[in-house]
């Protein structure tokens, strides 16, 4: 007899089958990280002409993928027991988390930025402990305090290897956190466009922990491969695709200091890596040995083929109006405000960003170009036959592309991380005492403005998917033949004739720039009032009808 | 038109062929079998009577007897003549034919109404009833390998299917209680 | 040649077309074919849309053999909810298959029981008292406005627009709690039966439905909105799977397909059964590109339009909700039925404008209780058969748009 009760229900068990399933999960999810944090080291090493970034770093992280296996199967063996732990620790958790990587993201900035100029003034190899604390304390026969350890602390990040290693610990966590962030998001997002609540349950405070919940059973879940797939290829095709998403972030500057290295061609670089992102989608799909993810497969080649065009094209645009190819060189030159974004520069830079961020959905397979998992078509694309944490980690990679792509645009034409605020209204403060100094920094520069903007922007690639249906196939040729490349060539030959005939602060410069700050601005009042107006009538707008309950229900 | 006019107008077109069915309430006509193609050409194509759309094709099992009955519901959907463009209802009809239970068959007339193909597929499937002419007469509800013909009168279910006992099985193992005991 | 070794996926893909092929000997498969000129081989391909896929609402199977996007040819397999109704009716009284007619087109549960109860009392020559036709004709009404927000939605759902289903079935939920109110279920009602309806309205009930319509109505406006002149939406479905008039007279198309490919029929109006006659509605028609709001695009008898003939009609069905509303009646809501019909030995075929098409109903009785044999005309089957002729040489995603515009419950189609 089965008895059941509510006590069985909700106690975990766990079988040995459950916890074989488990382990394998996490093997894979180690190999996963692993691979990616090789394959990051590796890609950096030689992006750089560094070799032993790529060694020391994959065995760093191979001891602390290790450790995190080991731990997380401890976690499941005492899932109860934990369990119990975090539902009651919960918020404090996620909200200090929250705190943390803000903090964590901050501080190694300003950091580095100490340290560089630590290093600038002192010529040499390295730089010893105690000119270190020389430069902190201003006095070199200092008595041994705080500022010693300080410099102690301080004295490894001259090296390139120790900021590899952080960057590399720092990126695989915060793609790791935007991935699982992105998805509750967009669930949260998708709910409230579609008068539902979204993830509501886990963890407690809207459903903060379901993509943690969605992780851990994903992990469990059992790794099948069908009858007549290619085995090697199919295991292989997770991981093709995931590293290059993560690599993106290798040239990504979170701010002028903070980047894990500051490529000489890093736009390139990052247009390769996801052009390389496509293999992985391939792989799958001819490896799963069904139709419907062959031709899911061929779709994202075809698209992502295409769109390469006019992405491309796109991003000639800044490379020509500032002569690098180097993104925190183009993030510097658009640190004066909003009217110095390369966007606003002229009107051909801003067709450029607009047609940048369309090729960019596309390269994502976000909607409206989700064609490759077109569920209505294709049942779930190249996906269809993966399950569990290989099915997770094309997720990962395509929400990490989609950040990276985002803060891509943001980079290139809205600022990077600078503030929208002008620079001269906090000039100022730039120079004032240390808490001056510190709001100055909040509010104008860093990492924080970096990770709002990319987030704006993938708000705005969860907005579309939840609006608009989905394009046909010959259409997605068309937009990008027909309508993109037409108006990158525009873009292009515009802005050529505009940087030519143009001088800065030239009257048509002036003029343009004034009409189309005029256009921002007023596009931006007019959607606040859209948004203020749609929030004081939203009882009528949405419209709410209680239907009384049943008699006696 | 009524369905006694129009047994008429085919009794004068096409004889003995024809003969009126005022079957109460479901009024029509009866068509032999070896006449059924010509008059449905003509039911469809005279103008006076332009039965365009088949409704539906229902065979009815004369189980003692031994033949089967098949009605074809046909009607007639009038073009519009007045500004709203209304269509209008130009006659309902009931042909009926019937065919011998074992082997019998009838033309098909899916060339005339291609609804017919598939209702014609039905009535085979579900009453075994051949269409000669027919593009494609398969089983249409059952699967292919399914035997007998269901709403045959005296159809037996089958004990399995496949290897899988069926509820007629379970019904009979468990003296007569039913699929769900 | 080497040798004998075939590969796990070629032994699969082997299989699989073997299998497919079965029972269809008719399909020309070319393999390798080699193309005119170019001399790169291509492979066409077939490959099952179903009985398990997301587009095909429920269980059809369609074969598909295509040519990379291009879909060459397109066979539809039926009969994966094949449940029997028509042999069940055979065996049950009237009054017993009333939760089988339930069963056939789910989405529109009241206008099947509708249907057959009055095949049925045609047979018997009863009459209904006048509160009870007032009862069946609103809760049909009720029911279409259900069942086309579930095809607007579904429909959305297939052009890769998710939110819009979201919608729909916000507002069905109302409709499904009125249902509550009056029978306590929300899908397979059994409500109207033979003689009536089963209960009478509750206390409040017409109040409720003035105010459900007073919240429905502006809808419409936020769907068209949201999806009908969605520029992509739009160009996915306009001048996609056109079907003219005669072909769609041809293969029995019915309903909104029919009036999608602009013929003016709505049995409601050419053949009003009940108390249809009563009421003022205008029945909506496929419209060419740029007239009466259609987008440019638009041809008559294409995916939009039968598309749009639903949310135009969901209007209509407000219309005559709230004209029944004004004239419902009081008095007896059922007519007096015996515990035991008795069918006499007469037949009959009854059709009535389900949510999907014409439902007919044939019901031979020969004095027994039972009857001797129920023929159910499923509009979705017919509406289905046009499928392969008019999904050729069209890519993929126009399957989905197709299939969906016509609107298959599989209930009623394999009933």
């Amino acid at each position: 007899m089965n008895k059941f009760s509510a006590e069985d229900a909700l106690r975990p068990r766990f079988t040995a089958a459950h916890k074989a399933l488990a382990l394998r999960g996490f093997v894979i999810a180690g190999v996963a990280l692993l691979a990616a944090a090789v394959g990051f080291g590796f890609v950096a090493g030689v992006a750089q002409g560094v070799g032993y970034a790529a060694a020391v770093g994959g065995v760093v992280l191979a001891g602390l993928t290790g450790a995190c296996c080991l731990l997380a199967a401890f976690v499941i063996r005492f899932a109860a027991l934990v369990g119990r732990v975090l539902l009651t620790l919960a918020l404090p958790i996620f909200l200090g988390g929250v705190v943390g990587i803000v903090v964590l993201a901050w501080i190694p900035a300003l950091l580095y930025e100490r340290v560089d100029g630590i290093k600038a003034d002192h010529p040499g190899a390295a730089v010893s402990v105690a000119q270190f604390e020389a430069a902190l304390t201003g006095n070199a026969a200092a008595a041994r305090g705080p500022a010693y350890l300080a410099a102690l602390a301080l004295w490894p990040l001259q090296f390139q290897l120790t900021r590899d290693v952080l960057a590399v610990v720092g990126v695989v966590g915060f793609v790791s956190l935007v991935a699982m962030f992105g998805i509750w998001w967009e669930r949260k997002v998708a709910g409230r466009m579609q008068s539902r609540l979204g993830p509501m349950r886990v963890g407690g405070w809207h459903g903060w922990a379901q993509s943690l919940a969605d992780g851990l059973k994903l992990l469990q879940k059992e790794d099948i491969f069908i009858a007549g797939a290619d085995r090697a290829l199919f295991r292989l095709a997770p991981y093709v695709a995931f590293i290059p998403a993560m690599c993106l972030f290798i040239a990504l500057p979170f701010s002028a200091a903070w980047v894990a290295r500051d490529l000489e061609v890093g736009l390139i670089f990052i247009f390769a890596m996801l052009g390389v992102g496509v293999l992985g989608v391939l792989l799958a799909g001819w490896a799963s040995n069904n139709k419907w993810s062959m031709l899911g497969a061929m779709r994202e080649a075809c698209q992502m083929i295409s769109y390469e065009i006019p992405l491309g094209f796109a991003l000639l645009v800044p490379i020509m109006t500032l002569g690098t190819l180097r993104l925190t060189a183009i993030g510097e030159a658009q640190s004066g405000g909003f009217h110095t974004w390369l966007a606003f520069a002229n009107p051909f830079t801003f067709i450029a960003a607009i047609v940048f961020f369309v090729a960019t959905l596309a390269s994502c397979k976000r909607a409206p170009f989700d064609l490759p998992e077109a569920e209505s078509e294709l049942v779930a694309g190249y996906l269809t036959e993966y399950s569990g944490f290989r099915w997770a980690l094309f997720f990962f990679a395509e929400y990490a592309e989609m950040f990276a792509v985002a803060a891509l645009a943001s980079v290139l034409f809205f600022g990077a991380w600078y503030s929208p605020l002008p620079a001269s209204w906090g000039a100022a403060w730039a120079d004032g005492p240390l808490w001056q100094r510190a709001v100055h920094g909040v509010l104008y520069s860093g990492p924080i403005w970096f990770v709002l903007k990319g987030f704006f922007f993938f708000f705005v690639q969860l907005w579309l998917r939840w609006t608009l249906p989905r394009i046909r196939l010959d259409q997605v040729m068309y937009a990008c033949v027909q309508v993109l490349l037409p108006l990158t060539m525009v873009a292009l030959l515009g802005n050529t004739l505009w940087l030519w005939l143009v001088r800065p602060g030239a009257w048509l410069a002036v003029a343009v720039n004034l009409i189309l700050t005029a256009i921002g601005g007023l596009t931006v009042v007019a959607m606040a009032a859209i948004v203020l107006y749609g929030y004081l009538n939203r009882r009528r707008l949405v419209g709410t009808m209680a239907v009384d309950p049943l008699p006696g229900g | 038109m009524t369905a006694q006019e129009v047994a008429e107008l085919l009794i004068a077109r096409f004889g003995t062929a024809v003969e009126a069915a005022p079957v109460e309430i479901h009024p029509g006509v009866r068509v032999t079998p070896e006449a059924w193609p010509a008059v449905a050409r003509f039911l469809r194509e005279e103008p006076r009577l332009s039965f365009n759309m088949l409704r539906c094709i229902s065979g009815l099992d004369l189980h003692p007897e031994p033949q089967i009955e098949l009605v074809y519901d046909l009607i007639a959907m009038r073009a519009p003549t007045a500004a709203d463009g209304l269509w209008s209802n130009g006659g309902e009809l009931a042909v009926r034919i019937r065919v011998a239970r074992d082997g019998g068959s009838v033309p098909s007339v899916w060339d005339v109404w291609r609804a017919a193909e598939w209702h014609e597929r039905e009535a085979y499937d579900l009453l075994g009833v051949g269409f000669d002419g027919h593009p494609d007469l398969r089983r249409i509800l059952c699967p292919d390998d399914w035997v007998g013909h269901p709403l045959r009168k005296d159809y037996e279910f089958p004990k399995e299917y496949q290897g899988i006992p069926s509820a007629a099985a379970a019904a009979e193992g468990e003296g007569g209680c039913g699929a769900s005991g | 040649m080497r040798g004998k070794r075939v590969s796990g996926a070629e032994r699969n893909r082997q299989g699989m077309e073997d299998k497919l092929l079965q029972g269809r000997p008719d399909v020309l498969v070319e393999v390798d074919r080699d193309r005119a000129g170019g001399g790169l081989r291509t492979e066409e391909m077939l490959v099952n849309m179903g009985p398990q896929h997301p587009s095909t609402h429920g269980v059809l199977r369609l074969m598909l053999r295509i040519d990379g996007e291009l879909v060459l040819e397109c066979t539809p397999h039926i009969g994966y909810l094949h449940r029997c109704a028509e042999k069940i009716g055979e065996n049950v009284t009237p009054v017993q298959f009333i939760p089988i007619t339930d069963r056939l087109d789910y989405l529109a549960a009241m206008i099947n029981n509708h249907g057959y109860s009055l095949a049925v009392e045609k047979l018997l020559g009863m009459e209904v008292p006048e509160r009870g036709r007032y009862i069946r004709v609103i809760m049909s009404e009720l029911n279409r406005i259900a069942s086309h927000l579930v095809s607007f939605g579904a429909y959305g759902l297939d052009m890769g627009a998710f939110t819009p289903f979201v919608y729909a079935f916000r507002e069905r939920e109302y409709i499904l709690d009125l249902f509550e109110q009056v029978c306590g279920a929300r899908l397979t009602y059994s409500y109207l039966s033979i003689g009536g309806a089963t209960q009478d309205l509750p206390e409040g009930f017409p109040e409720r439905l003035a105010q459900f319509l007073d919240y429905f109505e502006p809808k419409i406006a936020e769907y068209n909105n949201l999806l009908s002149f969605n520029q992509i939406f739009v160009k996915r479905t306009a001048g996609v799977g056109v079907i003219s008039a005669a072909d769609a007279i041809a293969w029995g198309l019915t309903g909104p397909c029919l009036r999608g490919s602009g013929v003016k029929w709505d049995l409601r109006k050419c053949v009003p059964y009940d108390i249809y006659d009563r009421f003022e509605f205008d029945i909506p028609v496929g419209l060419p590109g740029g007239v009466g709001g259609a987008p440019r695009e638009a041809v008559v008898g294409d995916s939009w339009n039968r598309y749009y003939v639903r949310i135009l009609e969901m209007q209509q069905s407000v219309r005559i909700l709230r004209q029944c509303l004004q004239q419902l009646p009081s008095g007896d809501f059922r007519a007096k039925v015996p515990r035991v019909l008795k069918l006499p030995a007469k037949e009959t075929y009854l059709e009535v404008e389900g949510g999907r098409g014409q439902v007919g109903y044939l019901v031979v009785g020969d004095g027994k209780a039972v009857p001797r044999r129920v023929k159910i005309r499923g509009p979705s089957f017919c509406n289905l058969s046009i499928a392969s002729h008019v999904c050729r040489n069209v890519l993929i995603a126009d399957i989905a748009a197709i299939i969906g515009s016509i609107d298959v419950v599989m209930g009623e189609v394999d009933r």
